[in-house]
Order: structure tokens, then C-alpha cells, then sequence
């Protein structure tokens, strides 16, 4: 210190003395805010200092901080990971109950349409095997589930029950080797069984060779096997080959795209008709739709029941007098006063039985039951 | 420099060596100087631009030719004229102390005794007086002023010639060894 000192001695001097002014003029001089400027020059030296202090602090307290919260973080995505697959579980399971709902609420509409006695059963269950082609189901004998009965989905038939326990019962499946339903092609009305192989399709039999079947026709239960009612559809021709005796026709089974969960049983079938199929108008040719009904008259379209099912004649009749005697007050039935039949009944309301669109599933599938 | 000019080998010659004055010439020419600027203004506004105690500080460092000696002497007539004056206690001392300190390292390597040179030293250090006095005026004490160029040079100017006269006076308080 003495050498460094002894060599700078005139810098020291001159530092000395004029940091030792400095400080006296600083201890004098006050700022327009009446601060000794001596003060604000401690301040101004310090204040660097002290923020460049608590900027270290805080970048430490700031660290540390976010050191505990990225561990809570973390813990908390640990968490809320295991909540999301928890609830994605939940969700899929929910979408599944509400598929299958939905499933048993168009098997429900679909056992409305129908005039067919049926009972909704769910599949618990596949026969043991690949090539097994049978189906538990959660309802048996206690149900009412025998042996022969048909299984059926709004898309066609499926198969038929082959055992029938108290609480459960086997189905086959069509495509199984050996089942077979009677059909009938939608076109030309030609008749035939469809008898399955173990395969996803079924052969078409009994057809004539020259039969006039294309890819695309649509086969119908015919009744003659006694299991499936008449009128359901039972699939369509996906391939025409040559086979060893003549043309071998492969059938899709329309129920059995897509894996079965829920099915009905026909406990008591009633047969139906065949629909027609679809007037499709010719290549190259416009064709309107049909116009709506006028106000008050008639509908073109066939007048269906409540349960979709067209009405006869009888029907019909049957209706008029009931409205007849609506609109005089009679009750039908009861013993007093006869209505007047004579008399034109009240219109049918709006949107009643009489109004159900031309196009609707139940008009292409559905007839009046047969006495 | 060439060595057949005899007044600057005679310069040449002193170089180097500090000057020694009586004790009172220490205390007896600041006070002077430092009464003269605070009496002679009073009766003689125009002389007002004299800057006497900065002569003598210019003058002592430089013949002293000790750095240390030199800004000790600006301080202290710094501070007494700062004492005198409505300045705060420092102002003048800060710029005088850098004036002697510098004054005094110049004039180990310029020949002193030289008039032409005194004036030239006089000139530039009342500038860098000046200067270094509205500096610390602008920077400590906020003062919003601007340098006054043209003046300060003609106060210099005038200053310097000046100091060529005092310091001739002055020389003859030098004690010789």
C-alpha cells in the first residue's frame, strides 16, 4: 500500500483532494427538493448497487418459486393425466351406453313397425370357436324364447335360436353351415333359400339357372321355412359366379355388416308382404317428386296404422265410423245411443295416421297383418 | 530546439528544478490575490474578469513543478475564494486543484521561465479552469448554462497577458538555492 502509494503519490493527492471536495460540496448543495446533493449521490451510488442486489434476490426467490411450482405442476399433470384417462374411460363407456341405446331405440321403433310379436335381447356372447357362428343372448326360456324362433334386427334376419335355456338362449347365425331361411327376390318375386356356409356370405339356392338376378337384388324372407315371417329382409346379391352345377349367387346378409349387440326375437311372427321395389326413373330422364296433398283431400299415399302398418279397406271403414261417432259423441261399444252413419265424419286431423310420408322405412317393409 | 538558440539552452538548464520561495511568499500572494479579486470588481467592474488566484495557482504549480504541490495549492485558494465568493465551498476549489495538478505536471517538461510559454499556459489553463467551473456547475449543481466560447477566450487572452506580468512580479519572491 506504502509503494503503491509512494508511486501514484501525486494521483493520490489529487484524487484525495478532490473526492474531499467533492464530499463538501455535496454536504452544501441541496436540490430543488431541498435533498443535500450529497444524498443523491448515495443514493445514485447505492441504488445500482442495492437493484442490482434485489434483482439477484429475486431471480433466486423467482427460481426457487418456480422450482416448486414446476414441481406442483408437474404433480398436478401427473393428476390431471390420470383424471383425462379416467374420463375418457368414463366417456367411452358413456358413448357405449349411449350407442347402445340408441341401438335399443331403433330395435324398439322397428318392434313397432312390425306386427310380429318380438322380444329385444342383448348378445352376452359368442359360441366358442371361430367358425362357430352362434350368438348368446341375455333372454331364455323364461321369456318366452323356444327353440326355432327367428332372429331378427331392423337391417334382416340374423338367425334362429338353436337352444333355449331360462336365462339364456344360442342363436345361429345364417351364415353358419347348414342354416337356411326361404327367400324371395324383391324384382321377379323368385323363390329360393338362402343356406349358409361358414362363410360371410351366403349361397342363394333353388333359383333357376336363368333366373334373372342381378348384383344388387335384395332377397325377402318367403315364410316357406316356417321360422322367418314373411317380409324381412334377409340380404343382397353381392356376386353372380359360375359354380360347378350353374351360377352360384353369393349373398350379403344385410344384418350381419356389423357386429350384433342387440337382436329381437320373433316370438310370435306374423308374415307380411314383400315391398315392391323402387320405381327408379330411366337414365337421362328428370323426374319430379310427387306433389304434396292438397288441403283437405284425400292422400295419394296408402293410409298406414299406428303401427306404420298400411290399412285395408275394412280399416278404413273402420276408422270413418269411429270418427263419426267421435264427432257425434257417441261413445262405440256402450250400450245407448246409435250413431248416425249416414253422416259425413270430421276430417282427420293433421299429422294422423292417414298422413305418414310415402318414404318412410316402415312403408317399404310393412304390410297389414294377415287374419 | 536547436542548441545555438542560447535563451532556450539556458531553459533547457533549469528544466527539472522546482523553485523555493519564502514561507510568506506561500501565504502572502494567494491572500493578495484572492483580496485583489474580491476588491478590485468593487471598484473596478471592468476588471472583473480577472482571475487571479488562478494565476497564482498556475503560477506556484508551475514553478513548483510538483503535481502534489500543485493541486494541494489550487485547493486550498480554491476553497478560500470559494469561502469569499456565493459559490459553494468547492466549486472553484475542484477546478483549481485539477489546474494546479496539471499545470504542475506540464511544467516538468516545458521550460516555465519562458514569457511566451507562461502566456500560452495562462491562456490554455483558464480556459480548462473555466471549463472544468461550468462542467461541475452543470453536472453537480444543475445549472442549465451554456460555455460562453468568445468571452472565455478573450478572458483568457486577457487573463495571459496578465499572468506574464504577475508572474515576472512574482519571480522576484523566488529564493535562490
Amino acid at each position: 500500500m506504502d509503494s503503491f502509494l509512494g508511486r501514484y503519490r501525486n494521483l493520490s493527492v489529487l484524487l484525495t483532494l478532490v473526492v474531499g471536495q467533492l464530499v463538501l460540496l455535496a454536504y452544501q448543495v441541496k436540490t430543488a427538493q431541498d435533498v443535500p446533493l450529497i444524498r443523491v449521490w448515495a443514493v445514485a451510488a447505492v441504488t445500482p448497487l442495492a437493484r442490482a442486489v434485489e434483482a439477484g434476490r429475486q431471480a433466486a426467490v423467482s427460481f426457487f418459486s418456480d422450482y416448486f411450482v414446476w414441481r406442483q405442476a408437474r404433480e398436478e399433470n401427473e393428476r390431471l393425466k390420470r383424471e383425462l384417462g379416467q374420463l375418457k374411460l368414463k366417456n367411452h363407456l358413456l358413448a357405449a351406453e349411449l350407442a347402445s341405446a340408441d341401438r335399443v331405440q331403433a330395435l324398439m321403433q322397428f318392434r313397432a313397425q312390425i306386427p310380429s310379436k318380438m322380444l329385444a335381447v342383448r348378445v352376452i356372447g359368442a359360441g366358442a370357436g371361430p367358425d362357430s357362428h352362434t350368438l348368446f343372448v341375455d333372454r331364455g326360456a323364461s321369456d318366452g324364447v323356444m327353440r326355432g324362433m327367428a332372429a331378427i334386427t331392423p337391417e334382416g334376419i340374423v338367425g334362429k335360436v338353436i337352444a333355449a335355456w331360462p336365462m339364456s338362449s344360442l342363436v345361429q347365425l345364417i351364415t353358419a353351415p347348414g342354416a337356411v331361411a326361404g327367400v324371395v327376390s324383391q324384382t321377379h318375386r323368385l323363390r329360393g333359400a338362402l343356406r349358409g356356409t361358414g362363410a360371410a356370405l351366403v349361397v342363394a339356392e333353388h333359383f333357376d339357372n336363368e333366373a334373372p338376378l342381378a348384383p344388387g337384388e335384395w332377397f325377402y324372407t318367403s315364410g316357406a321355412d316356417r321360422v322367418f315371417p314373411r317380409g324381412l329382409p334377409a340380404g343382397q346379391v353381392k356376386m353372380i359366379r359360375e359354380g360347378r352345377s350353374g351360377k352360384e349367387i353369393l349373398v350379403e346378409p344385410s344384418a350381419l355388416k356389423a357386429p350384433l349387440e342387440e337382436m329381437l326375437i320373433v316370438l310370435d311372427g306374423v308374415h307380411m308382404l314383400v315391398p315392391p321395389p323402387e320405381a327408379q326413373p330411366a337414365e337421362g330422364v328428370s323426374l319430379l317428386p310427387p306433389p304434396p296433398p292438397e288441403p283437405g283431400a284425400e292422400s295419394e299415399a296408402p293410409a298406414r296404422g299406428a303401427n306404420g302398418a298400411m290399412l285395408t279397406d275394412a280399416d278404413r271403414l273402420a276408422e270413418r265410423y269411429r270418427r263419426t261417432a267421435e264427432a257425434q259423441g257417441v261413445q262405440l261399444g256402450t250400450k245407448g245411443r246409435v250413431p248416425d252413419f249416414t253422416r259425413e265424419p270430421a276430417p282427420p286431423a293433421a299429422g294422423g295416421r292417414a298422413a305418414a310420408p310415402a318414404d318412410s322405412p316402415a312403408a317399404k317393409k310393412t304390410e297389414p297383418p294377415r287374419p | 530546439m536547436s542548441r545555438y538558440e542560447p535563451g532556450l539552452d539556458a531553459g533547457l538548464a533549469v528544466r527539472g528544478k522546482s523553485a523555493r520561495y519564502a514561507p510568506a511568499a506561500y501565504l502572502l500572494a494567494p491572500l493578495g490575490a484572492i483580496l485583489l479579486q474580491v476588491y478590485l470588481p468593487r471598484f473596478l467592474p471592468a476588471l472583473s474578469y480577472l482571475e487571479l488566484p488562478l494565476l497564482v495557482t498556475i503560477y506556484f504549480a508551475l514553478m513548483r513543478r510538483r503535481p502534489a504541490s500543485g493541486a494541494a495549492a489550487g485547493c486550498v485558494i480554491g476553497l478560500a475564494q470559494d469561502a469569499l465568493s456565493p459559490q459553494p465551498l468547492g466549486m472553484n476549489g475542484i477546478s483549481k486543484t485539477l489546474a494546479g495538478y496539471f499545470a504542475a505536471s506540464l511544467s516538468q517538461r516545458f521550460d516555465v521561465e519562458n514569457s511566451i510559454l507562461r502566456f500560452i499556459l495562462s491562456f490554455f489553463f483558464y480556459i480548462f479552469h473555466q471549463f472544468f467551473f461550468w462542467s461541475l456547475g452543470r453536472g453537480l449543481l444543475g445549472r442549465q448554462t451554456d460555455f460562453p466560447v468568445p468571452q472565455t477566450v478573450i478572458y483568457a487572452f486577457l487573463n495571459a497577458v496578465i499572468a506574464a506580468a504577475l508572474f515576472g512580479f512574482l519571480d522576484r519572491f523566488r529564493r535562490e538555492d
